[in-house]
């Protein structure tokens, strides 16, 4: 009892609860907390940290951090360099992630991770009531009721952040025995035998470099050709960490990646016969192994969520949403951390965003926490004024060292406004999709950065004037320096409609 | 394997997929990627670059050019590959008239999607040349 007394947030009504404990929700209670919005933080873990405990063989993290940098550690520039710290807003909590690294990667290892995300919370001084575990939910009225381990909480506003990390399988896999990602046992066990690995993600390819010194022969197979993120210039794909098992493949060395649907799995002994067949040719092909390991994908934990009515798509069951995060189908609840990658933007040239990571979801938490703020709890945020002049040297600048733009490419823009009233303002940065598709708000300016799988990135506009929206892609630069001559020129020619009218109505 | 069954069984029932077996279908649900769309919201955007060649799976959509509502596309059709195809910004809008869900390809997939698939590929061109039919005959 002496622990539910003392810790925060006892069961009751809040103005909002949110639900997670990872750095999603931890970035999200930071920033409302800035902002001066009151709410209640529960998570059934007992510490910060959420999936980061979970992870098989190498138990590293696959988003890197560069101890230095041609930025100073610790500057806004520098977050680009650094995909895992969280965001505080004083300079002495910032670039936590390399102070508590070893040096042995620019791949955090699980505990730094864990380490890095419990020196937040405790520099920052972040409440979260752990070991409260959310169970189920009704709606009351206009609130939601959370039913937990810990009793009943109540709120109008209720944010999820509880990850994307609950294993998923096909029923061809339900069979005793056959393994999950997180669920290995030792690589060390895996000696001398034959292993078969159903999904050709990071995940499976994760796995199979873990047992290149171990398997006797790894198979890994499914049904579309492998991606590798260096070809796609994107986080799609394998990345280049795992890639190890597709040269030994490339290279005949034993590994074989096969493109194959899994037609049945059954024990036969000691042993599984997995029976797959090619979409290419029907060709069947029949496998005799020792082990089979699911690397099959994750679904979203949401229990009941969608007898609510939240919607969902896809393979794993992400809720869908709106640019702002919140259920396109359950007003009042919305998503942080992993689960943002639901809220898809404009996925152009295919590409999505990175809010399945922390270098993206990060940046959607503290645009959430303003939106929040702003459309829950009716605060009017002051926005900066800048003068007409001042507009094209900002936006190319954000282009050329934005973190938000660099790490969520066509999905988080700059935007600077015009108002009759107020004259030009930074309004901050904001989805670009709700910007594009927002065509009764006021004229303004947002820049994003694009990439299109091919060159290197460019900044993107896109004018809003008169409820149209206009775009205009600017060249790729080889040193990704976007405040050459040349681009001011060609942003403040694009921009001179909408300078034109802000400097008339300045001279009024 | 990461294969969605019941996506697999309603493109099996597609005129596009007719003549796929069910290991090419489930090739095409893992190449392809899901996207949901609430009601009204755009899902390619006239003018707006690099979007990609959709499939309705489910709910419907409307095809709306300078803000003027022109066709009504449902489950089964497909739009977005003329500009996909042109590598041209979209001349129109399609909306989501209700909860919408469909499948899409990137704009640099297509090419090699339809060549790998040349019996889905003679079927898209037999779908151009009905809207060009169409066309065809709101001219003469």
């Amino acid at each position: 009892m002496a622990q539910l007394t003392e810790a925060p947030f006892p069961p009751g009504r809040y103005s909002l609860v949110v639900v997670g404990s990872g750095p999603g929700a931890l970035q999200l209670t930071y920033s409302l907390r800035r902002l001066g919005i009151d709410h209640a933080v529960i998570s059934q873990d007992p510490s910060p940290g959420g999936m980061f405990r979970r992870w098989p063989i190498f138990q590293r993290m696959l988003s890197w951090t560069k101890p230095f940098a041609d930025h100073k550690r610790g500057s806004t520039e520098y977050e680009r360099y650094d995909w895992n710290s969280l965001l505080p807003d004083e300079d002495a909590n910032r670039a936590i992630m390399p102070t508590v690294m070893d040096g042995t990667s620019y791949f955090p290892s699980r505990p730094e991770m864990e380490r890095g995300l419990v020196t937040f919370v405790e520099r920052t001084g972040l409440s979260v009531r752990y070991g409260c575990r959310w169970e189920s939910t009704r709606q009351d009225g206009d609130d939601f009721v959370l039913v937990t381990s810990d009793g009943e909480y109540r709120a109008p506003t209720v944010v999820f952040a509880v990850g994307v990390a609950e294993p998923w399988r096909p029923s061809a896999l339900v069979v005793e025995g056959v393994q999950q990602y997180g669920d290995l046992r030792p690589a060390e066990t895996y000696a001398d035998r034959r292993v078969f690995i159903v999904g050709k993600q990071n995940s499976g390819f994760e796995i199979a470099t873990g047992l290149l010194p171990w398997a006797r022969q790894i198979v890994l197979a499914s049904p579309s050709p492998t991606k590798l993120s260096v070809d796609t210039r994107s986080l799609v794909g394998v990345r280049a960490r795992y890639v190890q098992p597709y040269e030994d493949w490339a290279l005949a060395g034993g590994v074989l990646v096969l493109d194959a649907s899994i037609e049945s799995v059954e024990r036969v002994g000691s042993h599984y016969l997995v029976k797959t067949r090619s979409p290419h040719d029907g060709h069947d092909f029949n496998f005799e192994v020792e082990d089979v390991i699911a690397a099959t994908g994750f679904v979203t934990p949401l229990r009941d969520l969608p007898d609510l009515g939240v919607a969902t798509f896809g393979q794993s069951r992400l809720p869908a949403q709106t640019p702002f995060w919140e259920s396109a189908s359950v007003p009042g609840i919305f998503f942080a951390g992993t689960i943002m990658q639901g809220s898809q933007g404009l996925r152009k040239h295919g590409i999505p965003s990175n809010s399945g990571a922390v270098q993206g979801y990060r940046y959607n938490a503290r645009v959430l926490a303003r939106h929040i703020a702003e459309s829950r709890f009716g605060k009017r945020l002051e926005k900066r004024a800048l003068k007409p002049d001042q507009v094209v040297p900002f936006l190319l600048a954000e282009a050329s060292r934005g973190p938000e733009l660099w790490h969520q490419r066509s999905y988080l823009a700059r935007v600077v406004s015009i108002d009759p009233s107020q004259g030009i303002a930074d309004e901050g940065i904001r989805p670009l999709a709700q910007f594009v598709d927002d065509l009764e708000g006021q004229d303004a300016v947002a820049i994003a950065l694009e990439a299109n799988g091919r060159d290197d990135p460019y900044p993107a506009l896109y004018l809003r004037m008169g409820g149209k929206v206009k775009e205009h892609l600017m060249h790729p630069h080889r040193m990704l320096q976007y405040e050459e001559p040349e681009y001011q020129r060609e942003l403040g020619s694009f921009l001179q409609p909408l300078l034109v009218e802000a400097l008339s109505r300045t001279a009024q | 394997m990461e294969v969605r069954q019941d996506v697999v069984d309603i493109l099996s029932g597609f005129a596009l997929f007719a003549d796929l077996s069910t290991p090419e279908l489930e090739n095409v649900v893992q190449t392809f990627g899901e996207v949901y769309f609430s009601e009204g919201e755009r899902i390619i955007r006239q003018g707006l670059t690099a979007t990609g060649f959709y499939l309705i799976v489910d709910g419907s959509a409307i095809i709306r050019v300078d803000g003027k509502d022109r066709t009504t596309l449902r489950p089964g059709d497909y739009f977005g590959e003329i500009s996909c195809l042109l590598g041209e910004p979209p001349t129109a809008d399609v909306v989501a008239v209700r909860p919408l869900r469909c499948l899409v390809l990137p704009p640099n997939a297509l090419e090699d999607f339809l060549v790998a698939h040349p019996h889905v590929m003679f079927r898209v061109l037999q779908g151009e040349a009905r809207k060009l039919r169409t066309t065809t005959r709101w001219l003469s």
